[in-house]
C-alpha cells in the first residue's frame, strides 16, 4: 500500500470520505463495493467484539465490522447517518465496515498526501497510510489491508 | 481445430478405460479364464491405445501397444495368466495412469519411457516361445473380414459420391504420384455424443498417412456435426488400406470402417477386389472362419466382432434407406447427459435463491394477514412445486460412490503384497448415491481409513492362527442411506484398538495428566487418535503411522458438514464409520427463538420436542440433568451458550430440545418454537467460523438472518 503513493508522482486516486467520532477517515474507493444503511445484524457468539455480526446483503451473508471498536474507540450508536461500507479486496474475503457516516468522495493527487513518519507496528489501532490534505480538514487515509489481516 | 479440445474428453476416457481395466485385470487374477473378462480387458485396453495413438501422446501409446499385445495373446489362448504377470500388468496401469495424470497437468505426456516395463512385456511374450506379430495381425484381420464382407455387398457408400473438378483433379494428380486411391466409409457408433470430435480424429489419423481428397458430406458439414452415424471420405495415400481402416478403428466410438480402391463411377472392380482381399484375410484368421456369403453367421469366437455383425445389416438397410429410416430398430441407447458440475451448482444456487424469495413470499402474506384464501393456496402449491424442483436438482447431482470406491479393491491388493499380509476388501452398497461434490472428497478419507484398517487393524497371519483366527484377515466397506444421511462403514477383523496403550502414550505425549487419562472413559481415550499428530503405530510404515491420517480424514468429514465415530473391541477388530449428510445446501430445519434472536437447528439432529417443568432439573455432577423416560439426559441452557439472556419466565414450563448425536443426547433449553422451516445455508466466511456450534447462517423470508446451531457440535 505504502509503495503505491510513493510511485506515481501526479496519481490521483479517489477516496471516500468517512466520519468516525471528530475525525475523518478516507478509503480507497477501488476497493469499496457498495455503501448501504444501517439494517438489522444479527448477532454472532463467541467472536471478538468488534464483529458486530452478520448482514444480508442481497442473498449473501456478510460479516460487520465496526471500524471503532476496532481502532479502540468507544462503542458505535446507531443514528440514521450510519452506514456500511462493503469492501472487496481480492486478498480477504468480503466484509461490512460499520461507519459513522459517510461524508463525499474527493480526489487526492499524490502531492495532497503526506506519508505517515511514524511506525505503525508498534501503534495498535493505527491503520493510517497517509494523510491527505483536502480543502480545509485532513483526512488519515486508512490502509484498508492492514485493518482486515489478521480478523 | 486444434486437438487440444478434445483434451477433455480424452482425460475423461482415459480414467474410465484405466479403472476399467484395474477393475477386470484383478477380476482376471480371480477367474483367469473367463473369456468375457479377457475381451473387455482387450477392447478397453485397444480402445485406450487408439486414442493416445490420436492425440499424438507417443510413449503412451507404445506401452499401452504392448500391453494390448499380451491381453491379446491371453485372448487368442496363447498365453496363461499367472501371479507374476497380473502385476506386471497392474504396474503398466500404473504408468499410464501417470502418463494420464501428467497430460491432465501439464498437457504433455512426460519424457518417461517406461522401458522396464516394456521389456517385461515383451518378455512375458517371448517366453510363450511363439512370434508376438502373429496374434495381433490375426485379430485386425478377422475384424476386417466382415467388414470387408459387408462392403462388398453393399457396394460400399464412397461408390455413390460425385467428385467436384477439383477434387477430380487432385485424384489424378495423386495418382500420378503413385499413390493409391481408396474409398472409405466411417461408421460412428450409435452411442457416441460428440460425433464431429471422433470424425476429427478420424480425420487425424487418417492425415498421418496420407490426404483426404474427397468427403460425403463435406468436411465443413462433418465439423459442424450434420451427418448421421457415417461418412464418406475419399483418400490418396502411400499405405496400404488395412493400415488406414485399422488407423480408423482405433479411434474410439468408431464402430466400423470400410474401404476399397476407388475408381470413381466404375464399382465393378472394386468389389472384386475387395473379395480376394477378404479370401485371403480369411485364410490368414482361421480363427475367424469367414464365409464370403453370410454377413450375419460370422465369428461367433469373439464377442467384439460378433456384436459388429449384429449390427452390420442394420446399418446397411439404413444406409440403403437414406436418412429418415434410421430410426427403426434402433437398439436403446443408454440415455444420459454429461453436464458440467458448475452448471448444476449454478443451477442449485437458483433453486436456492428460489426457495428464498418463496420463504419471504410466506412471511409477507402472513403479515400481511388472511389476504384472501386463493393467495394460500397458490402459495402452498408454489411451496410443494419448490421442494419438488429442489429435489429433483439434487438428485441430479447425486452419483453413487462407486467411482470412489471401485479403486479400493486393487490398492488393499497392492497393500496385501506389500506387507505379506494376506487380506480381502468386501464391499457392499457400491449404488449407495451421494452429491458429487461429497463424493469427490470422501475418496481420501476412505483410502486412509481402509489403509490403516490394513496396516495397523489387521494381525500378521501368524498372529492370527495363534488366535484362531482364520488366517487372511478381512476388510469390510458398506455404505447405506440411513434417514437423510448415508453412513460408510469401514470395518476390519483385526486386533482392535488398544485402549490402554492409546492411554500411555497420550500420557507420555503430555496430552492429558495421567489423573485426567485415567478419569476418561474409552470413548475419549478413542477420540485422541483424530488427533493431529498422534499416531500408536511402534513402528512407521510406508503406508500409515506418521501421524498424518486420522486427523485429516476427521477435519475433512467435518467440512463436508459429516462426523466420525470408533467402535472398537480389542482382539475382535474395528469399525469406523462416516455419517454424511444427503444434502449440503438446503435442509429441513426447526426454528427456535433464544433470547429474542431466531436460531434454525436441523431437523435431522432432533430427536423430540418435551415441556419440562423447572422442578424437574437435577443436578449430577454439579450438572443440570433431566431424566426423560428413564433416561438420564444432561442439560444445555442455550441462552448461555450463546451468549445471551433469556426472557423467558424462570417459573414456567421450558421448552427442551431433545437432540442426538450417535447414541448420544442432550436436552437443549430453547425460550420458543417457531416452526419447521425449509433453509437454505449459507456460508459465514472465515472471519465468523471460530465458533464452533454455528455451522452458518440462513436468511429468512424477511431478510432476516438467522444462524444455524450445530447440536452435533454441542453434544
Amino acid at each position: 500500500m505504502a509503495n503505491e503513493l510513493s510511485t506515481n508522482v501526479n496519481e490521483i486516486v479517489q477516496y471516500i470520505v468517512i466520519r468516525i467520532g471528530d475525525e475523518q477517515y478516507g478509503i480507497d474507493i477501488k476497493y469499496i463495493d457498495n455503501i448501504v444503511r444501517m439494517q438489522q445484524i444479527t448477532r454472532v457468539p463467541q467472536v471478538p467484539d468488534y464483529f458486530k455480526g452478520v448482514i444480508n446483503l442481497r442473498g449473501e451473508v456478510l460479516p460487520v465490522l465496526s471500524l471503532r471498536l476496532k481502532m479502540g474507540l468507544s462503542q458505535d450508536e446507531i443514528t440514521k447517518d450510519t452506514r456500511i461500507i462493503i469492501i472487496k479486496m481480492e486478498a480477504h474475503e468480503a466484509i461490512g465496515v460499520m461507519v459513522d457516516s459517510v461524508k463525499e468522495v474527493v480526489n487526492l493527487s499524490t502531492a495532497e498526501i503526506e506519508r505517515v513518519g511514524f511506525d505503525r507496528d508498534g501503534d495498535r489501532g493505527n491503520y493510517a497510510m497517509g494523510i491527505g490534505k483536502h480543502e480545509d480538514g485532513l483526512i488519515t487515509l486508512l490502509d484498508m489491508d492492514l485493518v482486515l489481516q489478521g480478523l | 481445430m486444434d486437438v487440444s479440445q478434445y483434451l477433455d474428453i480424452f482425460l475423461d476416457e482415459s480414467k474410465e478405460h484405466l479403472q476399467n481395466l484395474n477393475t477386470s485385470v484383478l477380476n482376471l487374477e480371480q477367474d483367469p479364464e473367463n473369456p468375457e473378462t479377457i475381451s473387455e480387458i482387450f477392447r478397453a485396453a485397444h480402445t485406450l491405445k487408439g486414442m493416445a495413438g490420436t492425440m499424438g501422446y507417443k510413449r503412451m501409446q507404445t506401452l499401452t501397444h504392448d500391453m494390448e499385445n499380451v491381453f491379446s495373446e491371453v485372448r487368442e489362448g496363447n498365453l496363461k495368466v499367472n501371479a507374476a504377470m497380473v502385476d506386471v500388468l497392474f504396474r503398466c496401469l500404473d504408468a499410464i495412469e501417470e502418463y494420464v495424470t501428467t497430460i491432465q497437468e501439464t498437457s504433455d505426456e512426460g519424457d518417461n519411457d517406461n522401458e522396464p516395463i516394456i521389456k517385461e512385456l515383451n518378455a512375458i511374450l517371448e517366453n510363450k516361445g511363439a512370434a508376438p506379430e502373429e496374434a495381433p495381425a490375426a485379430a485386425p484381420a478377422a475384424e476386417t473380414a466382415p467388414a470387408a464382407d459387408a462392403s462388398a455387398q453393399a457396394g460400399g457408400a464412397w461408390n455413390a459420391m460425385e467428385l467436384s473438378e477439383e477434387e477430380q483433379k487432385a485424384m489424378e494428380d495423386a495418382m500420378m504420384a503413385n499413390k493409391k486411391i481408396f474409398g472409405v466409409t466411417v461408421y460412428v457408433q450409435e452411442s457416441c455424443l460428440l460425433k464431429a470430435a471422433r470424425a476429427f480424429l478420424v480425420f487425424k489419423a487418417i492425415e498421418e498417412h496420407g490426404e483426404i481428397i474427397a468427403a460425403n458430406p463435406s468436411t465443413q458439414d462433418i465439423e459442424d456435426e450434420k451427418f448421421e452415424l457415417e461418412f464418406s471420405l475419399v483418400i490418396a495415400t502411400e499405405a496400404d488400406l488395412d493400415t488406414i481402416l485399422n488407423a480408423i478403428k482405433s479411434v474410439s466410438e468408431i464402430a466400423d470402417a470400410k474401404g476399397a480402391p476407388f475408381t470413381g463411377a466404375a464399382a465393378e472392380p472394386a468389389v472384386q477386389e475387395v473379395k480376394e482381399e477378404k479370401a485371403e484375410k480369411a485364410a490368414e484368421a482361421p480363427k475367424a472362419e469367414a464365409k464370403p456369403a453370410a454377413t450375419t453367421a460370422v465369428t461367433p469366437v469373439k464377442t467384439e466382432v460378433a456384436k459388429k455383425t449384429e449390427k452390420k445389416p442394420q446399418q446397411e438397410k439404413a444406409t440403403l434407406a437414406k436418412s429418415d429410416g434410421k430410426k427403426t430398430g434402433k437398439p436403446a441407447v443408454n440415455r444420459t447427459v454429461r453436464v458440467d458440475i458448475e452448471k448444476l451448482d449454478s443451477l442449485m444456487n437458483l433453486v436456492s435463491e428460489l426457495i428464498i424469495a418463496k420463504n419471504s413470499l410466506v412471511s409477507t402474506a402472513t403479515s400481511a394477514g388472511s389476504a384472501g384464501n386463493g393467495l394460500n393456496e397458490q402459495i402452498e402449491y408454489l411451496e410443494s412445486v419448490t421442494t419438488n424442483l429442489h429435489e429433483s436438482v439434487m438428485k441430479v447431482r447425486m452419483v453413487p460412490i462407486e467411482s470412489v470406491v471401485s479403486k479400493f479393491p486393487r490398492m488393499i491388493r497392492d497393500i496385501s503384497k506389500q506387507l505379506n499380509k494376506p487380506m480381502e476388501l468386501y464391499m457392499s452398497g457400491e449404488e449407495t448415491e451421494l452429491d458429487r461434490t461429497v463424493v469427490d472428497e470422501i475418496g481420501d478419507p476412505l483410502m486412509h481409513m481402509l489403509r490403516n484398517s490394513a496396516d495397523h487393524g489387521l494381525e500378521m497371519p501368524e498372529e492370527r492362527l495363534a488366535k484362531g483366527k482364520p488366517e487372511c484377515g478381512s476388510i469390510f466397506l458398506d455404505a447405506y442411506q440411513d434417514g437423510n444421511n448415508v453412513v460408510i462403514e469401514v470395518r476390519d477383523d483385526g486386533n482392535g484398538i488398544d485402549v490402554e496403550r492409546v492411554r500411555q502414550k497420550a500420557i507420555e505425549r503430555g496430552v492429558m495428566t495421567e489423573e485426567q487419562a485415567y478419569a476418561a472413559d474409552d470413548s475419549e481415550i478413542i477420540n485422541l487418535l483424530f488427533m493431529p499428530s498422534f499416531s500408536t503405530a511402534k513402528q512407521v510404515s510406508d503406508l500409515s503411522g506418521r501421524g498424518v491420517g486420522l486427523d485429516v480424514v476427521k477435519s475433512k468429514i467435518e467440512a463436508l458438514s459429516g462426523e466420525v465415530d470408533v467402535k472398537t473391541k480389542l482382539g475382535e477388530g474395528t469399525t469406523f464409520s462416516i455419517r454424511l449428510p444427503l444434502t449440503l445446501a438446503i435442509i429441513q430445519a426447526l426454528m427456535v427463538v433464544v433470547g429474542g434472536e431466531k436460531y434454525a437447528i436441523a431437523l435431522s439432529g432432533i430427536q423430540t420436542i418435551e415441556n419440562v417443568s423447572p422442578k424437574d432439573i437435577k443436578t449430577v455432577e454439579s450438572k443440570e440433568v433431566i431424566n426423560l423416560r428413564g433416561t438420564v439426559i444432561p442439560l444445555l441452557r442455550m441462552d448461555q451458550i450463546l451468549e445471551t439472556h433469556s426472557k423467558r419466565n424462570p417459573g414456567a414450563d421450558m421448552v427442551v430440545v431433545i437432540a442426538k448425536k450417535g447414541d448420544k443426547l442432550a436436552g437443549l433449553i430453547v425460550d420458543e418454537l417457531i416452526g419447521q422451516q425449509e433453509i437454505v445455508i449459507k456460508s459465514m466466511g472465515k472471519y465468523m467460523n471460530k465458533c464452533k456450534f454455528i455451522s452458518g447462517a440462513t436468511i429468512l423470508g424477511d431478510g432476516e438472518v438467522a444462524l444455524i446451531i450445530d447440536s452435533n457440535a454441542l453434544i
